[in-house]
């Protein structure tokens, strides 16, 4: 009989049932842990043989990390609620729809069955060099191989840069951020609550990590106050091929109306930094106008000012612009 | 096990050198407390053994002015110019990696590092131009000589503690010391910064081959490891009561008569005090060669 070999490395998988034992477990193992959630980055890693954790922690028996319930007038979802339910939830879909838009166009109906939320924020970036295993700064090494003047890097940042040019990769984080969600992250202490647009980093602080959390840290809920329910959104995601593919550019944009004026605004942008951007001049800028052709212009205009395309991605700054100017223009009247 | 080295797989499968081991950062902050502990005690211990004071000189110079220039007010500005960029750099490098997060710290730790350099130019041409240069770089058989009476002095409470010109020599050691590894970490920095966004270079992180960048990166690690030791010692020693007087110096500018009939010897750091009196400001405007003539031992 033949014996297969290549197999992935072995783990230890551990399955607990609370957020307790969860973060007991993640703080025994500290940076020998890795945390399970729908699986779907997970598997790429440990299947390509790249990450080799010597224990994983599988969150799906933790009851208390999914659904979706009222609190305090906004919503509170646990982090390993499925995209599905969350595109699915009635509130959701009816006042917060910018959430129920961005996780419904991650990838496919099967694998937003599985990925869960908590997972699609907390995803690491899909730079090829650095998910082929080269080591490059992000994986601990002094490179970055896709900032070489010869390296293929139509997809990497346009902005944030700070030795790496990876870009974040998650749908639902500029929606999050647009929607000023708090993000609940548990230490081995107590639970710390982070803004959106801070849990989300760069690599200017750690370029070994794409969010706040460190080993041992575990996100629990997403809470999204009820600041922004039922405004204006808009949600637009540019991507290579109609489904199944991450973003070029995206852009999540709340607006408060008055009348035909823009009272308050909130834009994010991903796919062109290693974190999602919140465009706060835009909407400073925004805020006060009619959203006619000049403060469209001038909104696209502000919203690239500073950036700086690499080799291949230069295409990616006129459709940043583009992407702002038509937020901008969908509350126009 | 604690590891010296950082390597890793290139992606031609080749193992390389990529940096200094940050396990030695601790052993760094562990050494320089243990030092500082080690010293504290040798000092008590010492004090205790009170040893008799180097017969004073038979006959103190004439006319040696109350306040005696050490430090122009230039040299002090570079010095404090020095010590904000250097700890600025340490801070940066090392307090990340102990887990905490400095947003921007590669961009503070490159624009410290250029401060850091445009110091040391200026502190090479003021010393070559305006100080007594040489003999702090000299190393003549006096060094030597005084090097010997120094470690005797610390080996045996019966030594007495060799008066020196206007440098000592721990001081000249410390400088010494502080070239080497300063150097090895600005010039290593400046290759670094070649891998980086900086309105200087083009970035390309493809300049050196793997083996060569891991070895840049290996020794501006040693070197800012060494840093760690060598700042916290010099800090320690310029916080300690002794020594305090010094550490004022690098303030105010000058020491006092006594201190430097106590600690220095008028034959090797002439001091020719016409401009000096007792009321002498302490402004650090007196020009050098009228307070701190060259050594005459180099």
């Amino acid at each position: 009989m033949a014996t297969m070999k290549d197999m992935i490395p072995a783990f230890e998988l551990v399955q607990p049932t609370t957020v307790e034992d969860a973060i007991a477990l993640l703080n025994e193992h500290g940076a020998n842990a890795w945390v399970l959630a729908g699986g779907l980055d997970t598997f790429d890693w440990l299947k390509d043989r790249i990450k080799r954790p010597e224990v994983v922690v599988d969150l799906g028996g933790i009851s208390e990390m999914r659904g979706i319930t009222d609190a305090e007038g906004g919503l509170e979802i646990g982090a390993m609620t499925t995209l599905t339910e969350v595109v699915n939830h009635q509130r959701v879909r009816g006042e917060f729809g910018l959430l129920a838009t961005a996780a419904g166009q991650v990838a496919t109906p099967q694998i937003r069955n599985q990925g869960t939320l908590g997972g699609n924020v907390s995803q690491d970036t899909r730079c090829w060099y650095y998910r082929s295993g080269w080591p490059c700064y992000r994986a601990g090494g002094n490179t970055c191989y896709a900032s070489a003047p010869l390296a293929m890097n139509r997809e990497h940042a346009i902005m944030g840069r700070n030795r790496c040019v990876a870009v974040n990769p998650s749908d639902t984080a500029p929606a999050l951020v647009a929607l000023d969600a708090k993000m609940i992250v548990q230490d081995r202490r107590r639970p710390f609550v982070h803004d959106a647009e801070d849990f989300f980093i760069g690599p200017s602080i750690d370029i070994t990590r794409m969010t706040v959390m460190k080993p041992g840290d575990l996100l629990t809920r997403i809470y999204i106050p009820a600041t922004w329910a039922n405004s204006s959104f808009y949600f637009e995601k540019v991507r290579d091929r109609g489904s199944w593919d991450f973003q070029l550019v995206s852009v999540a944009a709340a607006f408060r109306m008055s009348g035909s004026t823009i009272e308050q605004a909130r834009i994010a942008v991903n796919g062109v930094a290693p974190y999602p951007v919140r465009l706060e001049a835009v909407e400073r800028l925004v805020a006060g106008r009619t959203p006619d052709a000049a403060t469209q212009d001038a909104a696209g205009d502000l919203a690239v000012r500073g950036a700086r395309a690499l080799r291949h991605n230069d295409y990616k700054i006129p459709m940043m612009r583009n992407l702002v100017r038509r937020a901008v223009r969908s509350v126009s009247a | 096990m604690i590891e010296l080295w950082r390597r890793t797989q290139n992606p031609w499968g080749q193992d390389v050198l990529i940096g200094v081991s940050w396990d030695l950062m601790w052993v760094a902050v562990v050494a320089a407390a243990l030092f500082f502990v080690g010293h504290s005690i040798w000092h008590r211990m010492r004090t205790k053994a009170a040893h008799a004071p180097e017969a004073a000189p038979a006959r103190a110079p004439a006319g040696i002015p109350e306040r005696i220039q050490r430090h122009s007010l230039a040299a002090r500005l570079f010095h404090w110019s020095m010590a904000a960029a250097m700890l600025t750099l340490l801070l940066t490098a090392f307090v990340p990696v102990m887990g905490l997060d400095i947003p921007s710290w590669v961009t503070i730790h490159w624009i410290a590092g250029v401060a850091l350099i445009l110091a040391i130019v200026y502190h090479i041409i003021h010393s070559i131009g305006w100080q007594d240069f040489w003999s702090m770089m000299s190393f003549g058989p006096s060094f030597f000589r005084e090097g010997f009476a120094h470690m005797r002095h610390i080996a045996s409470s019966r030594a007495p503690e060799p008066k020196a010109g206007k440098y000592p020599f721990d001081h000249r050691m410390y400088h010494h010391a502080i070239i080497v590894v300063a150097l090895s970490a600005v010039v290593t920095g400046v290759i670094m910064m070649m891998r980086i966004d900086t309105p200087f270079f083009a970035m390309n992180p493809y300049l050196l081959s793997d083996q060569s960048t891991g070895l840049v990166f290996a020794i501006h690690g040693v070197a800012g490891v060494s840093l760690i030791l060598l700042i916290a010692s010099h800090i320690y020693f310029a916080l300690r009561p002794e020594k305090r007087w010094i550490t004022w110096s690098m303030v105010r500018g000058w020491v006092d008569r006594e201190h430097y009939l106590a600690h220095h010897d008028p034959a090797k750091w002439v001091v020719t005090g016409d401009s000096g009196s007792s009321r002498q400001p302490a402004s650090g405007a007196l020009a050098d060669s009228s307070v701190s003539a060259p050594r005459d031992d180099a």
